[in-house]
């Protein structure tokens, strides 16, 4: 059985507004998606439900079935136990997702503790060895600092070392490096692509930066206003483009990347 | 001519822990876009937290039209609109859209007079349409929108007060490139007509290339090339900047 499959997902307002309409897609282990679309489109609202995670006055139907628990409608203590083990995200944006009272390194400590069983200075270890794959110079005092006393970068960059050490079955990913700088960018897209194959996880990419995606997916799901347009590998979507949509954001991506491309010599 | 914004010399600290910024320098011309760009944790949003006044230098200086802005933030407050990097935590999560987006306007009395609701209601509409966000955003509240929508309301409050200055950080990093290329559309746009000086701090030199004539780059808190754009990017001489530049990630053609 496909570890994660979504059948015909629909999210609504409780004003009956439709955001996401008829979406359908699996994921099984060692899979990687990419989910492009325009701001708005659906992309957070497809990876809120799967988490089980929809804010009040929005509801979900359809199917969503992960490690063969029905998602939609189950009990939040049933949810609970999956999110961690089966599935984690790190999402766009940081600081709501981290506690603004807790010192960075306590947060991280959490997964490791949960997950892994470490203790004590085993733990403090792993705390520091978790900030530093993810690049983070001077990880004592990242540890120390509180989330508003560390760059934007920073602060993402603790979110991902804490997704990471959950090491889930499934990584939902939702814009997680559209915060860093490029080189930055290159070394922790470097660092999630090795976990990911180490554990055999399953990836679902959420970017607005096609050439991010493309580097990160094999195959990608195209939105636009809450419907999936297109599918397929990410060279076939790419260099030949079949809806409107999709022609748009590559056509675009590629006369932005031009601009700079034409003034080196 | 005398430069809108400049820091002279500026070091700068948080309470406790090392030197953030050291020894940085920069002019920023009316009208003409700055880029400031650099590895995380640089000090890119520090520079801009001292060119709004939110932070001092611990030695150095930080002029506005060409005088020091001790004592001057109310006339720093009326020439330059921020956009942060969180933007969401800085939209109120109790007002709904239009009021969040007519602060400025309000905070300042910009618009006065008999027809002042209108007129705020025509100037939100107004700054809502410029970045794409449909008429009934105005009655919502931040929280129901998307991620690249709440940084489009956070770009909406800073146009809609007719700034002389932008200081924007990472203001584009949610959107998608049709979006993006929108903006730097409307951005240029304004430059020309209205003459407005944005200030940019950016990871997306694309983004850059295309809104700002001078890039300023940081390095672990000191500037390591500053210059017109076309030569700081294009024929990049510090082995930082070229870092920079060889790692924009390429899409496969
Ligand atoms: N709580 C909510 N109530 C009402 N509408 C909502 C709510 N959350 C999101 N929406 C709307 O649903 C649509 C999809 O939102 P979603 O956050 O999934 O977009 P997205 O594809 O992630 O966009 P972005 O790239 O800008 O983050 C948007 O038009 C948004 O305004
Ligand atoms: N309130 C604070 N207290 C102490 N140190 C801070 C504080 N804010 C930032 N710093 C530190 O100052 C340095 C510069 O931070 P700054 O936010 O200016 O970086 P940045 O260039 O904007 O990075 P990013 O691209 O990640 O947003 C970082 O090392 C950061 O940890
Ligand atoms: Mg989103
Ligand atoms: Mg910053």
């Amino acid at each position: 059985m496909t570890y994660l499959e979504v059948s015909g997902l629909t999210v609504r307002t409780a004003g009956d507004r439709t955001l996401v309409r008829d979406v359908s897609f699996a994921l099984d282990r060692g899979d990687r998606l990419g989910l492009i679309g325009a701001s708005g489109a659906g992309k957070t609202l497809i990876a809120l439900s799967i988490l089980g995670l929809l804010p009040r006055g929005l509801r979900a139907e359809g199917r969503i079935r992960l490690d063969g628990t029905d998602v939609l409608g189950a009990p939040e203590r049933r949810l609970n136990r999956l999110r961690g083990r089966a599935v984690t995200a790190v999402f766009q944006e940081s600081l709501a997702a981290l506690d603004p009272l807790m010192r960075l390194g306590a947060q991280v400590a959490q997964p490791l503790r949960h997950r892994q069983g470490l203790r004590g200075k085993a733990l403090r270890a792993a705390v520091v060895a978790a900030l530093e794959s993810v690049r983070l110079a001077d990880p004592e005092r990242m540890a120390r600092a509180y989330p508003h006393e560390v760059s934007g970068g920073q602060r993402q960059r603790v979110a991902i070392a804490m997704a990471l050490a959950c090491e889930p079955a499934l990584l939902i990913a939702d814009e997680p490096t559209s915060s860093l700088d490029t080189t930055v960018q290159a070394e922790v897209l470097g660092l999630l692509d090795r976990l990911i194959g180490r554990t055999g996880a399953g990836l679902l990419f959420i970017g607005h930066d096609l050439a991010v995606v493309a580097g990160v997916a094999r195959r990608l799901l195209v939105l636009d206003a809450g419907q999936a347009v297109e599918s397929g590998p990410v060279a076939g979507v790419l260099s030949a483009p079949a809806h409107p949509r999709t022609q748009e954001l590559v056509g675009t991506a590629r006369r932005l990347r031009g601009a700079l491309e034409r003034m080196s010599p | 001519m005398t430069p809108v914004l400049e820091t002279r010399a500026i070091t700068v600290r948080y309470r406790r822990g090392p030197d953030v910024l050291t020894d940085v320098s920069v002019t920023v011309p009316e009208g003409h876009g700055l880029a400031v760009v650099g590895e995380s944790g640089a000090g890119k949003t520090t520079l801009t937290r001292i060119l709004l006044g939110l932070l001092r230098p611990l030695s150095g200086a930080v002029l506005l039209d060409g005088a020091a802005i001790d004592g001057r933030l109310s006339a720093l407050r009326r020439a330059v609109q921020p956009v942060f990097q969180d933007c969401y935590s800085s939209l109120d999560p109790r007002q709904r859209v239009d009021r969040i987006v007519a602060e400025p306007l309000r905070s300042l009395g910009l618009v006065t007079g008999p027809d002042r609701r209108a007129e705020l209601a025509r100037r939100v509409a107004e700054a809502l349409s410029c970045v794409g966000l449909p008429e009934d955003a105005a009655r919502r509240y931040p929280h129901e929108f998307s991620g690249g929508q709440r940084q489009r309301i956070a770009i909406a409050r800073a146009i809609a007060g007719g700034h002389r200055v932008l200081i924007a950080d990472e203001p584009f990093s949610a959107l998608d490139a049709v979006t993006t290329a929108r903006l730097v559309d409307l951005l240029s746009g304004l430059r020309e007509r209205r003459g407005l000086t944005v200030i940019l701090v950016t990871h997306d030199l694309a983004v850059a290339a295309a809104l700002c004539a001078r890039t300023a780059v940081l390095e672990r808190g000191r500037i390591v090339e500053h210059g017109e754009t076309a030569a700081v990017l294009g024929r990049p001489r510090h082995p930082h900047t070229r870092k920079l530049v060889a790692s924009v990630p390429r899409l496969p053609s």
